[in-house]
């Protein structure tokens, strides 16, 4: 990741469409932390959610070449405790949204694995492939 | 009637559009009207010299000046026509410069918008009578509740300054939250050390009564002359004879949970609050001592043992009653209880503490083993219970950074091998040296995480605690084990601060605390005169802060005092005797209770009596009306708007409230941003004194929309006035409804001065609604008055 | 009482353990599920973004059939509608209230499903099997018990999907007490998982096993330490999650002392003595049964 932005329309845009997609207002965003010490899967990822809401708050789309929303469980308890009352599930349900709707999907029903394939729960299947593919 | 007229040209403000000369030809024939002059600047020394001059020389009874905002120049003016020898209310200001010339820009249009207002302006002055001032005596009494340091500091401003102070305080001692605490920021001052001749100087001050262990009863009656009745609890201990040897306690069998020590340490059923409470006497706690609860002749070895006599089993509570003239609330916080938030384990972990808890624990280190042993690695978790959505407490309270920095120095100097952590959010060091006493921690090697901790788990072998946030400056996550969490609880409003706010319909702020008359100027006032507050009462602070609070008060009281008569605002509601029957409905209508019926007549408290006219709604036979804006005052403005409509042209009434919508419709002015010059503003205390008959008359004299802006409820000086509008509001919708004409044409919007867009967003959209309706045909208008004479009381009953 | 019983995809296969023993759970009780007529797949997580009405048409489609039962007398004024599956509760409940919040967005679906019979008149409330037992009085729970196992160390695990987001929750979602109600009622020993409400990975598993190992590891041991013999959870995925893939833990940690996790009906199946056919352990990975009957030899 670069550590220089140059702040243009661009960003703005960028940061708008998130907006519009979760439904929510990214900049109310403090940094406070509060949803990276919640999740659950912070340690898979490689920026932490309070980061991500920073690059989509700057309207940096870099933050859209991370895994972050990517591992995403959306077991929302980064909802429930953020202090300024943001959705960031919903945040990243855009972030994944955006990329899903260039029709670039995450995985493949191809890699996984036949024997998982046998046992996997149904609503495994269906999750992973609603927030995963177009 | 002589009426004088003066226009001003404003310096072209108002004469390069609004030709001046026409609009003085237009009214100088209408009725009443004796003088007219247009002026260059009126607000001058010249144009003053002009009224006084003009009055004496053509005998005018009446002033009318045209020129800009009365929010400007209305108390100036008033003061030159009194100057003259007129009475100041018979005086009247025409808008013609920001609700005109500033914001209409064709000439035409601005030009018969300006004369329409100086008619209306005419209209209302004619109906004007004389209104005095009334002056009532004060006294010198007052009552502070709430003996913590603010209470203390106004109380003391207050004795010394030769008034008579009653201070009530609820626990058995004074000196509040202060009294907890170890040492103060950013000097680390000893707070019992620098709080203990204040408590003296309190207790033995001559002109201070003051009353523990006593909580308000009831508070009734209105501005040098509130009558008060506290309710002094039994202590079981006749204070006159206890020495506080302490026998008594030494030998009592029950122990409980020590309050005063945040629950740290046990002390027994007979006890005083703590060693150097002020006042140092004895009290029974009756939910916990043998004798008190289970009664007969069961215990009794505190009064066995008193060599002094002092225990009495047969203590009762007593009421005392006793008049005042100012109050000043000064109730103190309280702090968040951090169970609302089960993430941190408070009473789950035996680690987690309060920092009041630490507080105690320092503050008694001195005398004996610490109340609980602290570790090595401490962590302190701020903004517990404050800037948080999730528990409702959006505030912050402002001193939990320094408290904690605080804190933290002072562990780390007990034991320098200790390892401190803060975690926080924002550092908040404002105040004078706080700043310097942040950098002070950093450097003994306190660090500060900046990252807010979600959760905190324990390992239940060795009750260490477990932590992990992100440290949001580096971006890693930050796991670590602590001995010891200390968190930062916020401040939140009291429950005593809730209940006096009922006993006097105090006000609150969105974030619960007490609300101040005006957030810039009026830090300490209420809307209810002679009350004041101070302190955390009004919102959190640190105790220099409180400490000026409470001087101010002091002296806001004092002001009202000292000159032993105090004047009342005349603009209130009255009753027409001659049509008032008694019947009483309007009793209840009034939010501070200022209607009682006497002699079969309504009557009405003018010192209580703030004016918001909601009360004129609710009587059937209009018996009851509003000095300075009566009904035939609003009815004959609202003719005057109305009369010079053209054929297929749109009006709109627009009803302001004079301290948010009419100074916003000034702004939108000053801002020079252009809005629909078909709209007539007339201007009201409240717009809740708006009836719904004066609505339906306002339709039926041709007006095509009518908009109402009020203050919302936190700005509002109004009490109720926002839901008493939008009860009238619905009330003639629904007539509107019924008789087919659209509901939209009537609109009420709570407005905030600052809000420009939304007033200009109102009328921009009203006017383009009404531009494309049928107009309402005259068969209907009349069908609306006839409503309006006849129905509206039945139909108040259905609704 | 009859109520309409949604089942969702997994409860007719891979956890039909979970229907069977709830369906006998919730007989004895006096309870008849009676399953919706043409259900179909309610999509298994909610929709989060603004802008996507599509995916709120399976669930509302499950509604619509609710409203037909009572129509055509199959159920009597019942617009509840009971789930077992908690992500079915979550993803059908977060729909519904949507459709609450926005009107527009409901006649707009209402508009394009133009082929259904009814409109959907927003009065359908999605409850959970939870919801239902804790209207239940706890004596008549304790006389249904005909097994009991005092002494069984239970630790419940909710998971996310019955708790959050708040405002579709089942319960506090910091300190729940509903699941550990039910266990007190039911007389057996009641042990805290403080990670009781964290996240087991869901879907991950499909994609990244290893997110699951861990997060499994963890919430397992957690219990462990804090001494349950058995774990109850009311979801097919976490119940996957954590029972099936047990294996994997047991793979990277060889000290890994597996520990039974099962359907909180199943356990009151147990309790209630309902007969083998409807315990289901066969479909459990741990199998339950050694825990259970060893505490049963111990208590008899």
């Amino acid at each position: 990741m670069s550590n220089k932005l140059i702040l243009s329309d661009k960003n703005v845009e960028f940061t708008e469409k998130v907006n519009e997609i979760s439904g929510e207002v990214v900049t109310l965003c403090e940094q406070c932390g509060t949803c990276s010490g919640s999740c659950p899967l912070v340690a898979e990822m490689d920026i932490t959610p309070s980061n991500m809401m920073r690059l989509v708050e700057l309207g940096d789309e870099e933050v859209l070449d991370t895994k972050t929303f990517w591992v995403c469980a959306s077991c929302f308890t980064c909802t429930t405790r953020c202090p300024r009352g943001i959705d960031i599930a919903k945040v990243g349900e855009a972030l994944r949204q955006i990329k899903l709707r260039k029709a670039i999907d995450r995985i493949d029903i191809k890699n996984i694995a036949e024997e998982d394939r046998k046992i996997l729960p149904q609503v495994a299947i269906v999750a992973a492939f609603r927030k995963f593919t177009s | 009637m002589r009426i004088g007229v003066y226009i001003c040209h404003c310096g072209g403000n108002i004469s390069d559009v609004v030709d001046v000369k026409k609009v003085a030809e237009s009214i100088k024939d209408n009725e009443g009207v004796t003088f007219v002059r247009d002026v260059e600047h009126m607000c001058s020394e010249e144009g003053q010299k002009y009224i006084i001059d003009d009055i004496k020389e053509h005998n005018l009874d009446h002033i009318v000046v045209a020129s800009c905002s009365p929010l400007f120049h209305e108390k100036t003016f008033m003061k030159t026509v009194e100057k003259a020898g007129l009475n100041a209310y018979n005086f009247e200001m025409a808008n013609i410069r920001e609700q005109c010339s500033w914001c209409h820009f064709s000439k035409g249009s601005a030009t018969s918008k300006a004369i329409d207002l100086v008619n209306m302006a005419l209209a209302k002055v004619r109906s004007d009578i004389p209104l005095e001032r009334q002056k009532l005596p004060i006294g010198r009494r007052v009552l502070v509740i709430g003996g913590g340091i603010t209470g203390i500091q106004a109380s003391l401003d207050l004795g010394d300054s030769g008034f008579e102070v009653y201070l009530v305080e609820k626990e058995p001692a004074i000196g509040g939250k202060m009294a907890k605490l170890s040492k103060t920021f950013p000097t680390e001052d000893c707070a019992t050390c620098i709080i203990g001749p204040k408590l003296a100087d309190c207790a033995e001050h001559p002109n201070i009564n003051l009353m523990t262990y006593s909580e308000i009863e009831s508070i009734t009656g209105y501005l040098g002359n509130f009558t008060v009745t506290v309710r002094k609890k039994p202590r079981y201990v006749d204070i006159d004879k206890c020495v506080a040897c302490g026998i008594c306690a030494d030998k009592c069998p029950v122990k409980v949970p020590d309050e005063f020590n945040e629950g740290l340490s046990l002390r027994k059923a007979i006890y005083v609050q703590n060693p150097v409470a002020v006042p140092r006497k004895y009290l029974i706690d009756e939910k916990n001592c043998k004798r008190l609860v289970q009664g007969g002749k069961i215990c009794g070895i505190c009064e066995k043992l008193c060599t002094q006599g002092a225990i009495n089993f047969e203590d009762k509570e007593e009421l005392i009653s006793f008049n005042v003239d100012t109050i000043i609330t000064a109730t103190g916080y309280e702090l968040f209880d951090p169970e609302k938030k089960p993430v941190y384990g408070f009473g789950k972990y035996s680690n987690v503490l309060t920092a009041l808890q630490l507080e105690r624990i320092i503050a008694t280190g001195s005398s004996g083993p610490p109340l609980k042993p602290i570790g090595k690695r401490v962590a302190f978790i701020q903004c517990v219970g404050s800037r948080d959505e999730q528990v409702d407490r959006e505030n912050c309270s402002r001193i939990c950074c320094m408290y904690a920095t605080k804190l933290a120095q002072l562990l780390k100097r007990l034991d320098p091998s200790r390892d401190i952590y803060i975690f926080y959010t924002d550092l908040r060091a404002y105040g004078k040296g706080f700043e310097e006493y942040y950098k002070r921690a950093q450097n003994a090697g306190i660090k500060y995480i900046r990252g807010r901790v979600a959760e905190i788990r324990e390992d239940s072998q060795s009750k260490k605690l477990h932590i992990l946030s992100e440290d949001t400056l580096s971006r890693k996550m930050i796991e670590g084990e602590f001995d010891l969490v200390v968190l930062s609880t916020g401040i939140v409003p009291s429950s005593g601060s809730e209940q006096i706010a009922d006993i006097l319909k105090l006000a609150r702020s969105a974030d619960g605390f007490l609300q101040e008359a005006h957030p810039k100027f009026r830090p300490v006032d209420t809307l209810i005169d002679g009350v004041f507050i101070a302190g955390c009462a009004q919102g959190p602070k640190d105790i220099p802060d409180s400490v000026a609070q409470g001087s101010a008060s002091a002296s806001r009281a004092m002001r009202l005092m000292n000159k032993g008569v105090f004047e009342i605002e005349p603009i209130i509601a009255f009753v027409h005797n001659d049509i008032c029957d008694g019947c009483g409905l309007c009793i209840n209508s009034c939010p501070l209770k200022a209607i009682s019926i006497e002699n079969g007549k309504a009557k009405i408290n003018e010192v209580i009596c703030k004016g918001c006219g909601m009360c004129i709604a609710d009587c059937p036979n209009d018996a009851l009306d509003l000095r300075y804006y009566t009904n035939k005052q609003l009815m004959e403005q609202i003719d005057e708007a109305l009369k010079t409509k053209k054929e297929g042209e749109t009006r709109i009434i627009v009803f302001a409230d004079n301290t948010c919508t009419y100074r916003l419709a000034d702004n939108i002015g000053t801002a020079r941003l252009s809005y629909p010059a078909e709209t007539r503003i007339i201007r009201v205390p409240s717009v809740s004194r708006i009836t719904p008959k004066l609505l339906l008359y306002a339709f039926k004299s041709g007006a095509d929309g009518i908009f109402m802006g009020e203050c919302d409820n936190r700005a509002s000086p109004y009490t109720g006035s926002v839901d008493k509008i939008k009860k009238n509001v619905s009330l003639v919708k629904e007539i509107l409804k019924k008789d087919g004409i659209s509901e939209e044409r009537l609109k009420f919007a709570e407005l905030l001065a600052s809000l420009l867009t939304d007033f200009y967003k109102h009328i921009t959209e009203l006017t383009k609604f009404l531009k494309k309706e049928e107009p309402i045909s005259i068969e209907k208008r009349e069908r609306l008055w006839e409503i309006a004479k006849n129905e509206l009381f039945s139909e108040r009953v259905e609704a | 009482m009859k109520i309409p019983y949604y089942p969702g995809c997994t409860l007719k296969t891979k956890a039909k353990n979970f229907e069977i023993s709830s369906i006998a759970v919730a007989k004895s009780l006096g309870v008849e599920f009676v399953e919706i007529p043409r259900w179909n797949c309610c999509g298994a997580v909610p929709s989060l973004s603004s802008d996507d009405l599509i995916r709120h048409f399976a669930p509302i489609r499950n509604f619509i059939r609710v409203e037909e039962m009572n129509k055509a007398g199959i159920v009597d004024n019942e617009y509840r509608m009971v789930t077992l599956c908690a992500m079915c509760y979550n993803t059908l409940k977060m729909s519904n209230l949507r459709m609450r919040r926005n009107k527009e967005d409901l006649d707009k679906i209402n508009d394009v499903m133009y082929l259904e019979t009814e409109h959907y008149k927003q009065d359908v409330e999605v409850v959970h099997f939870l919801e239902i037992l804790k209207d239940i009085d706890a004596d008549k729970l304790q006389k249904n018990i005909k097994n009991p196992l005092p002494d069984l160390k239970v630790s419940p695990y909710y998971g996310c999907t019955l708790l959050r987001p708040k405002e579709i929750g089942i319960d506090d979602p910091e300190d729940p007490k509903i699941m550990e109600n039910l266990l007190t009622n039911l007389s057996v020993t009641l042990v805290n998982n403080p990670l009781k409400t964290r996240c087991c990975g869901s879907y991950q598993v499909v994609s990244d096993k290893d997110i699951i190992t861990s997060l499994g590891y963890d919430i397992l041991n957690n219990a462990k330490r804090a001494g349950a013999e058995v774990i109850v959870t009311s979801c097919p995925l976490c119940q996957f999650n954590l029972d099936r893939r047990q294996k994997d833990i047991i793979e990277l940690h060889h000290d890994f002392e597996p520990i039974p996790v099962l359907y909180f009906t199943q356990l009151m199946a147990f309790l209630f003595d309902l007969g083998e056919e409807s315990y289901g352990f066969e479909q459990n990975y741990i199998d339950p049964k050694k825990v259970l009957n060893r505490k049963e030899l111990v208590s008899n």
